[in-house]
């Protein structure tokens, strides 16, 4: 087995999953300027839900096929998430629309504190083991070992975030949130309802993150209720290191940040003399967010288009 | 009532009173202008008619109550707005652009038909379908905005200074499209700072002056009045 090739495939399995939640971070930076620091906490429930539909669906028909299980958790999950994302924004992030930029941040952080709390209170503070499904398989490529799990999440990945880009860019509601995100005044003027664009883009990014909660759980076979903490800021850091407000950012930040996290893991030991092990991978993704901060805030797409006034 | 018409119209920015109990009337296809020198209150007054600044007062349009009304419900109506600065969106192409004028609606059809249109008035803007607005010019920009403003087929078209920024020969060709498109039945409210095009295009119009009204009448009545011709159209006596 070749360790480089199994570092980048392990890279891009997660980066993908990073990918998913970074968009929704930048797509409602992008349409309101807001980092939802709750994001990755949607993330979590997104997890929980499905798995507490899993668990009851294995207890009632333990020989309903896997792929119809999944799709019925999936299908709860993200309902749950999109609704859930819907009233956060209505109740909390709506009111504080023409606030001082630094309420709504606070407040962001409130419900993502909320939030683990509510879960803490429903799912307990013990880490959940996810059942195993499906039959793991494990193939070859490019010598490397990938299990199906891991082709799971990379085809499923690949398809929301391209057909996210298709209706970005070639829908009319695509349309919309682009041109709500560039001037909600003039967006109004053109017969758009900006609030319900706004809702309409907190909900998908909410739907890409239960799906994102479902196969990270099902990746490393664990859920926790704090679990979209870390991931959060891990996937923030993902838009920031694209270019916050970007998709094709978020998806390139986030394959990325996958990859050096990955790789960064599996030579940290050889780097450092053994000083330090693996377990500090998730050192880099704040490495990353320091270095990018520092020396290019608009990260890697986030190039101003030139714009004349 | 009147197609249009503002009864103690008033727009407030913290202690300033930009626009103060103004009624104005617009009667179903006029074109009315309204001029007046800069910071008098004419863009505060046709963003609140559209919608976009919250007002006092009471605004009539079609037998509608728009008061309490959101900006997009007024678009729904049939009104549509041309803004001060244009509003051209900077990254979403000129077709693009031109797709969003048209967001509430109308068949595809329809859709193809106004395109099509827009291109005829604006060859300019068929050449550049495929850049994004940013990358205009101004003029451009202006040609653009106001063409998008027409892709809804608006009932009411609220125009902010069309001519800004744009040679004189652009004037000419957008004033052409405008006195065209007023032809078709549809009523116009006209802001400029060109007051003498202005009062060429229009059969009414509104003098503003510090958020109020002070001179009203027909336009060709107003191009002869001594105190016009001193105070906005630059002739000495
Ligand atoms: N957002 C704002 N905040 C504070 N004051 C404002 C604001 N917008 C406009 N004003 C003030 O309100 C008054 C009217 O402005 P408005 O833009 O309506 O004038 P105008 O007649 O369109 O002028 P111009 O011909 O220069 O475009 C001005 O004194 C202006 O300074
Ligand atoms: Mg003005």
């Amino acid at each position: 087995m070749d360790i480089f090739a199994q570092q980048v495939l392990n890279g891009l399995v997660l980066g993908s999953v990073y990918a998913l939640v970074a968009l929704g971070y930048t797509m409602v930076y992008g349409i309101l300027g807001l980092i939802n620091f709750a994001h990755g906490e949607v993330v979590m429930i997104g997890a929980m839900i499905a798995l507490a539909v899993v668990s009851a669906l294995l207890s009632v028909f333990p020989e309903m096929s896997p792929f119809l299980m999944i799709a019925l958790a999936g299908t709860a999950a993200i309902l749950v998430c999109m609704s859930l994302a819907f009233f956060i924004e209505r109740l909390a992030y709506r009111p504080l629309r023409n606030a001082p930029r630094l309420a709504p941040l606070i407040t962001a952080i409130g419900i993502s504190i909320l939030l683990q709390n509510i879960a803490m209170i429903i799912w307990g503070r013990k880490y959940k083991t996810v059942p195993q499904i499906f039959p793991t398989e494990t193939f070859e490529l490019f010598g490397a070992n990938i299990t199906s799990v891991q082709i799971f999440i990379i085809t499923v990945s690949a398809l929301l975030m391209a057909g996210l880009l298709v209706i970005v860019h070639f829908t009319k509601l695509g349309r919309a949130m682009r041109a709500t995100s560039e001037s909600q005044r003039v967006a109004g003027l053109m017969g758009i309802n900006v609030n319900k664009i706004i809702s309409v883009t907190f909900m998908i990014g909410a739907g890409l993150a239960a799906v994102a909660g479902i196969l990270i759980a099902g990746n490393y076979s664990v859920a926790h209720y704090s679990m979209g903490f870390m991931l959060g800021l891990k996937a923030f850091t993902a838009a920031v290191l694209g270019g916050i407000g970007n998709l094709g950012g978020a998806v390139l930040g986030g394959l990325l940040l996958g990859l050096i996290e990955s790789i960064g893991a599996g030579y940290i030991g050889d780097l450092t003399g053994g000083f330090l092990g693996s377990h500090y991978q998730d050192v880099f993704a704040f490495v990353v967010l320091i270095v990018v901060l520092v020396f290019r805030p608009t990260g890697i797409m986030g190039e101003r288009v030139s714009e004349r006034a | 009532m009147s197609f249009l018409e503002t009864r103690l119209l008033g727009v407030r920015y913290g202690g300033i009173r930009a626009v103060r109990d103004i009624d104005i009337k617009v009667e179903e296809g006029e074109t009315v202008a309204l001029i007046g020198a800069n910071g008098a209150g004419k863009s505060s007054m046709l963003n609140a008619i559209a919608g976009v600044l919250p007002h006092t007062g009471k605004i009539y349009f079609n037998n509608a109550d728009l008061t309490n009304k959101p900006v997009f419900d007024r678009v729904k109506l049939g009104i549509s707005m041309v803004p001060e600065g244009r509003g051209v969106f900077g990254r979403l192409t000129v077709e693009e652009n031109l797709l969003m004028g048209a967001y509430l609606g109308n068949s595809q059809q329809d859709q193809d038909a106004d395109l099509k249109q827009m291109y005829e008035f604006f060859p300019r803007l068929k050449e550049r379908r495929g850049q994004t607005g940013g990358t205009l010019s101004g003029g451009e920009q202006q040609m653009l905005a106001i063409a998008r403003a027409l892709m809804s087929r608006p009932k009411l078209l609220l125009l902010d200074e069309p001519s800004m920024g744009l040679a004189p020969i652009m004037v000419e060709k957008i004033f052409e499209v405008i006195r065209g498109v007023s032809k078709t039945g549809v009523t116009i409210l006209l802001v400029e700072q060109n007051a003498r095009l202005a009062l060429e295009s229009s059969e009414r119009a509104y003098v503003m002056e510090s958020g109020e009204l002070s001179i009203t009448g027909e336009s060709s009545e107003l191009l002869h009045s001594p105190k016009i011709r001193s105070s906005y159209l630059g002739e000495g006596d």
